[in-house]
């Protein structure tokens, strides 16, 4: 771990203030990044500490929605009533992502904001695209049995490890942000994130300094919900495929569907296509078949993780037998 | 900098890079938490940050500074056992000893949650967990043991955590295990 | 029968039928009774290796090399030093141990750390006045290289195959012609399974702790599983005599193979403590532990079985792979159980290695049995079901009387009557046919596999003491890693003494107290628990002499001797105290005898029929290993390797990167051992047994029966639930999901 120094603002716009340089980083739980600091695949020069500021309220808005501090600890965002009540996809993805320490300590904007765990990320005597441009992909070619199968590129393959971000996803969330300059922002989470193309280094659409203060659930959304996670072992492993579904339907046609997934993508997944497939259908094995060749139709294996591609399929299909009863 | 470990005072000038673990391990003389992997991925070092269960590799001395830390040192002493401590030596709940710290600072924290009315992956209703064996596997995962002690962590905290159904005591297993020992199959 | 002075030696060379475990009334041999250790161990209390405290103490942090094969050309020391708080960087290129100790060695592992034999060989340790600023500065230290070609890719060099010297195994072993029985025969299997690189990740890393005294003598407060033996290769290593050279290990954080021979961390602990003159700790990474210590190999095992119809073997064939660094002779013993294990005139048994430039193989957990009898127990498997036969059923008609091989007798097997008490408890009668049992999205199934481990005896010795208080201490340079020891060895002075338990304290893991073998091979209790019990043999004698009454008159109990209808404070007997050494030594029961633990495993697991998850839901040891010491922490040993046979069989796989050979997940969160909720609550049985060839206590080795045949059994179960046999470890999703029904 480089040396750093150290700041304490006592407000956010203070804290914004404080990212004055490219080095400078904000840190809340800090469980992904002190991960990555002991390793210096980060090498933050300032670290600005927000975990204090007041942003870690849940609050109902007029709209029937809620408005999540970035600094609501995971767990609590689990927990809370409201999201039990109403978002169960939500609770349920946070509850399958890591451990009870770690969830205690993960703030829910450091979860949107999590780097990806392939293998040559981690390790900074391979060649990483993403962690030093131009430096080459060792995971294409290499061992890439939990990466990614859709929305890769030529100069990376890495999935975004989030199981929370996936619940977001499916519910529409919204990302709310301060700026250096005082600028607020409203970012919808499905234009929040980037492809790699060809610069895999830049993961999501904040600036230098921009700060994550909330996260906007829309007015709980209507049907089933139900939050799927595959993996190794029965507990505290990242998803190899995962699958957030609400669906709602009426008079035996689904009336609406919202589906995201993980473990598949650089980014929590999403398609409309494979709504597209859904919607207005009456529910039955061949449109779940459709609904999973949609999400498929481009993705592409890189040897060890080939297996996924049935693995997403089966799981999704089995998904939608759950949510619509079929 | 100042901290309040187990309730006491502690003035230290560690490395701004120090974490919380090496913060107690290396400045404080408090070696009862352990470092198993240093990355959050063991959870031996687990400690309650304001009584909650953190792991304290991954988190910086300097961001901890008016806060209640509690480490194993604090939750109890040989001869002055809490309850949690006294039932992993009954149930045999560990065998090295040194995921064990983490171990129980888990339990104690996890516990908390459950009195909290906290769901969990294993819950099928998340508005109203239950408390049973796979509730506390579950529960339990971030703290990894090699020398697998899980069925018998699992047994010590469903004995002082409550869990349903109850089981059987440290006892009523000694018994069966001296019976198997005079050649009988037991049950 | 007693020795001289006041050593009590044995060696094994005659049954020893009568034992005073048998004779003693304290009451406390075999009983569950909690670990004496418990309390410190529950409190953060029990201190390891990287927590003893010294002034003026050093951190030094380990450098490995960012190449796989090559020669280190320069190391820019300098780079560094100017960061504030380092204190120096020390190399030395001819005296750093290349790799770890092989267990039980007494000479120096390989040194010299120019050449690389493998990714992340430690070649460097930084020093600096705290941790933070050692791990910054080793990250940042320069090394420049002359990259070579290495061997990375096992499968690509599998034809290149060198034959080592025997081992813990014979490298070949062949009787009659398995080839012709073969073709005569009127079933046969003919199968190659495939096992990965594993790890013992042990919870706690490898640490040492050097402090050289004034008079150039070497403590190492070191987490090591072998202190007598692990202190030769360190003095060896430094070139300092052995008598100037002691280790101290009073707990270690699990071992598993991983810490019975020193590791780089302590000869580099050790030089640059001299350098210095400064104690200096050094503690591996968890990356670390995994790159630059020990693995077990990845092994490719041929199993051929023939029989006739009725289930009779006429042929065993296991031919073994596994691989080595070019410079070691150390090879997985993948066979090892299977000459033991079942009869059948014909037979043929090999193992050849591959050279590698990866991380050194060497003992992990059972080393051979743990992964040879995923491929052997794997073939029975197949073979009970193309004969249409109950598995069970197959093993027991397979269960010789005499060792197949050796011509002699076992000194005690309990084999089908660990396979029936165990079907009985476990309810195997309810076990369906293949592929047939699903509970909604679940196939459930059930498998059996049997379960050997050779039993050792290794040489060992022990003190101990009765004071004039009526207490005792017992001491010996023997360890606990979490096996029990403590407790165990307790037990039998206190049945053997009749001193309470409470009232003796141990001594363990300190090369100042009598010599012993360690932790490993399951030969702790047998071995160090002999030697206890001769010293108390010793003991007892003379505590009969004082009381003036015949031996066989004398009864010991509650602190009392008791003979002659008097009773006598045991520490009036005393005087100022009396000692006694006991010593034990393999004899010729070794060779007279076939030895080993027996038992049987019993899996039910549930795949999910969409994604092949699989999930253990229920396990049964049954075991057959001689008198059970502690109930309690025997059991717990079982439970410990039933769990290393879940990760064997479902998740943990050490990935090579075959272009680089680095290892692709080097750590935790990506090297699944099992957690909590893929371990079911699991049931142990004990059969009844005592073991009259293999020591006076009659015990044998328990800790790696647990997990030999463990994985066996959960795989089998996998294929009981959906008819699907995948021979390549570990059963993960991906290997069922083409085979598994269509959703």
């Amino acid at each position: 771990m480089k040396t750093f120094t150290y700041e304490k603002p006592a407000t956010p716009e203070a804290a914004v203030k404080d990212i004055d340089t490219n080095g400078a980083k904000f840190i809340a739980g800090g469980t992904n990044l002190l991960d990555l600091m002991k390793l210096q695949v980060e090498t933050p020069d300032k670290l600005v500490d927000i975990s204090r500021l007041d942003l870690a309220k849940i609050e109902e808005r007029e709209d029937g929605g809620l408005t999540i501090g970035a600094l609501v600890p995971n767990s609590d965002l689990a927990a809370d009533r409201r999201v039990v009540a109403k978002y169960e996809v939500l609770s349920r993805a946070l509850l399958a992502g890591a451990s009870g320490q770690l969830r205690n300590k993960a703030s829910t904007g450091g979860n949107l904001l999590q780097r990806t765990r392939c293998y040559y990320f981690y390790d900074t005597a391979a060649a990483c695209n993403k962690r030093e441009p131009g430096s080459g992909c060792s995971a294409i070619g290499g061992y890439n049995r939990i990466l990614a199968i859709l929305g890769t590129s030529e100069h990376c393959i890495a999935t975004h490890p989030s199981d929370m971000a996936v619940a977001m996803r499916a519910l529409d969330a919204t990302i709310v942000t301060l700026k250096a300059d005082g600028d607020r922002r409203r970012i919808s989470i499905h234009d929040f994130y980037r492809l790699p193309g060809d610069t895999p280094q830049i993961e999501n659409a904040l600036e230098a300094g921009e700060l994550i203060t909330h996260i906007e659930l829309p007015a709980p959304p209507k049907g089933k919900q139900e939050y799927r996670k595959v993996r190794d072992r029965a507990s505290y492993a990242f998803a190899l495929v995962s699958v957030a579904a609400i669906v709602d339907v009426q008079d035996g046609v689904i009336a609406s569907a919202s589906l995201a997934f993980g473990g598949l993508g650089p980014m929590p997944w999403r398609n409309p296509a494979v709504e597209a497939a859904l919607v207005g259908k009456a529910p039955s094995d061949a449109v779940f078949e459709a609904a999973a060749t949609a999400l498929l139709a481009d993705a592409k294996g890189y040897g060890s993780n080939d297996f996924k591609i049935p693995l997403a399929r089966r799981t999704l299909i089995a998904t939608l037998r759950n949510v619509t009863g079929a | 900098m100042h901290f309040t470990i187990n309730g006491q005072s502690y003035d230290a000038e560690p490395d701004i890079r120090t974490s919380v673990l090496d913060l107690c391990r290396e400045h404080l003389g408090l070696t009862g938490s352990k470092k198993g992997c240093d990355h959050g991925q063991c959870g031996a070092c687990t400690v309650l940050i304001n009584g909650r269960r953190v792991n304290s590799c991954l988190t910086l001395a300097v961001m901890h500074q008016d806060d209640e830390i509690t480490t194993i040192e604090g939750i109890g002493q040989p001869g002055n056992l809490h309850a949690l401590q006294d039932a992993f030596v009954r149930h045999d709940g560990y065998q090295c000893g040194y995921c064990t710290p983490g171990q129980i600072c888990s339990a104690v924290g996890m516990l908390d949650e459950v009195k909290k009315g906290w769901a969990s992956h294993a819950s099928g209703d998340l508005t109203d967990p239950k408390f049973d064996d796979a509730e506390i596997s579950e529960r339990m995962s971030g703290n990894l043991c090699r020398c697998a002690a899980y069925p018998n962590i699992v047994d010590a905290i469903r004995e002082v955590g409550g869990a349903e159904p109850a089981g059987r005591t440290a006892d009523e297993k000694d018994a069966a295990m001296e019976a198997n020992a005079r050649g009988e199959l037991v049950a | 029968m007693f020795g001289f002075g006041t050593t009590n030696s044995l060696t094994m060379d005659k049954p020893h039928p009568d034992s005073l475990l048998d004779t003693g009334v304290q009451g406390v041999i075999g009983k569950p009774l909690d670990r004496i250790d418990g309390p410190l161990k529950v409190t953060g209390t029990a201190t390891y290796a990287a927590e003893y405290q010294f002034d003026n103490m050093a951190y030094g942090v380990l450098v490995g090399t960012k190449i796989s094969a090559g020669k280190v050309v320069s190391i820019d020391v300098d780079a560094v030093k100017a960061i504030p708080g380092v204190i120096d960087v020390v190399t030395d290129f001819d005296q750093f141990i290349r790799v770890s100790a092989q267990g039980g060695a007494t000479d120096a592992p390989t040194q010299g750390v120019k050449d690389i034999a493998f990714f992340g060989q430690i070649v460097a340790i930084v020093l600096a006045e705290s941790f933070e600023v050692a791990r910054d500065a080793a990250a940042r230290l320069p090394i420049e290289y002359d990259e070579a070609e290495g061997q990375y890719d096992f499968a690509a060099h599998r034809d290149e195959t060198r034959t080592p010297p025997d081992d813990a195994a014979p490298a070949h072993f062949k009787q009659g012609d398995v080839d012709t029985a073969m073709a005569d025969a009127a079933v046969t299997i003919d199968s190659t399974y495939v096992t990965p690189s594993q790890n013992s990740a042990a919870m706690e890393p490898h640490a040492s702790t050097a402090v050289w005294d004034e008079d150039g003598s070497l403590t190492l407060y070191g987490a090591y599983q072998m202190p007598t033996s692990d202190a030769q290769q360190l003095a060896k290593s430094l070139g300092i005599s052995e008598k100037k050279c002691r280790i101290v290990a009073r707990y270690i954080g699990g071992g598993f193979g991983s810490k019975l021979g020193i590791a780089p961390e302590s000869v580099a602990a050790a030089i640059a403590a001299k350098q210095l003159g400064r104690p200096v700790k050094a503690v591996m990474s968890r990356p670390q532990v995994f790159e630059a210590t020990v693995r077990r190999s990845n092994t490719e095992q041929r199993v051929r079985l023939a029989s006739d119809a009725e289930g009779k073997l006429s042929a065993i064939g296991h031919e073994t792979l596994a691989s080595n660094q070019s410079t070691e002779d150390y090879f997985e013993p993948a066979g090892i159980g299977t000459h033991l294990l079942y009869g059948g005139d014909n037979r043929l048994i090999t193992h050849d290695l591959v050279d590698v430039n990866l991380v050194l193989s060497g003992s992990m957990r059972a080393p051979g049995e743990a992964v040879g009898m995923l491929a052997l127990e794997g073939a029975m498997d197949e073979l009970a079901e193309k004969l249409g036969m109950d598995p069970i059923e197959l093993r027991k008609r397979n269960d010789p009387i005499i060792d197949p091989e050796k011509d002699v007798p076992y000194s005690s097997r309990n084999l089908t009557r660990a396979l029936d008490e165990g079907a009985k408890k476990f309810g195997w009668d309810k076990r369906q046919k293949a592929g047939t049992h699903r509970e909604g999205e679940w196939l459930i199934g059930m498998g059996v596999a049997s379960a050997v481990r050779g039993n050792m005896m290794m040489e060992s010795s022990a003190k101990v003491e009765i004071h004039p208080d009526g207490s005792a201490t017992v001491s010996s340079a023997m360890t606990d890693i979490g096996t029990g020891s403590y407790t165990i060895l307790a037990q039998i002075a206190s049945e053997i003494l009749g001193i309470p338990v409470a009232n003796i304290t141990m001594s363990l893991g300190d090369t100042n107290d009598p010599p012993a073998a360690g932790s490993g091979g399951s030969w702790g209790a047998a071995s160090s628990g002999t030697a206890v019990y001769l010293a108390c043999e010793m003991l007892r004698g003379k505590l009969a002499k004082a009381a003036g009454v015949d031996e066989d008159g004398l009864t010991l109990k509650d602190g009392k001797a008791i003979g002659d209808n008097r009773s006598t404070p045991i520490g009036e007997l005393v005087g100022k105290g009396l000692e006694a050494t006991g010593h034990i030594k393999p004899g010729k029961q070794e060779k007279e005898t076939s030895q080993a633990g027996f038992g049987a495993h019993f899996a039910e697991v549930a795949v999910n029929v969409i994604t092949g998850e699989t999930r253990v839901r229920r396990m049964l040891g049954s075991f057959a290993a001689g008198r059970v010491l502690n109930a309690k922490t025997a059991r717990s040993q079982c439970l410990g390797g039933m769990t290393f046979g879940i990760g064997t069989a479902l998740t943990e796989d050490l990935i090579h990167d075959t272009r680089t050979g680095k290892l692709v997940n080097h750590d935790l969160g990506e090297y699944h051992v099992p957690a909590n909720a893929d371990v079911p609550q699991m049931d142990v049985h004990f059969v009844d047994e005592r073991d009259i060839h293999a020591n006076p206590i009659h015990a044998k080795g328990i800790g790696e029966l647990g997990i030999s045949g463990a994985g066996a059994a959960v795989a089998n179960a996998v294929y009981n639930a959906t008819g699907i046999r995948v021979r390549e470890f570990p059963i993960t999703l991906d290997k069922l999901l083409d085979q598994l029904p269509a959703v």
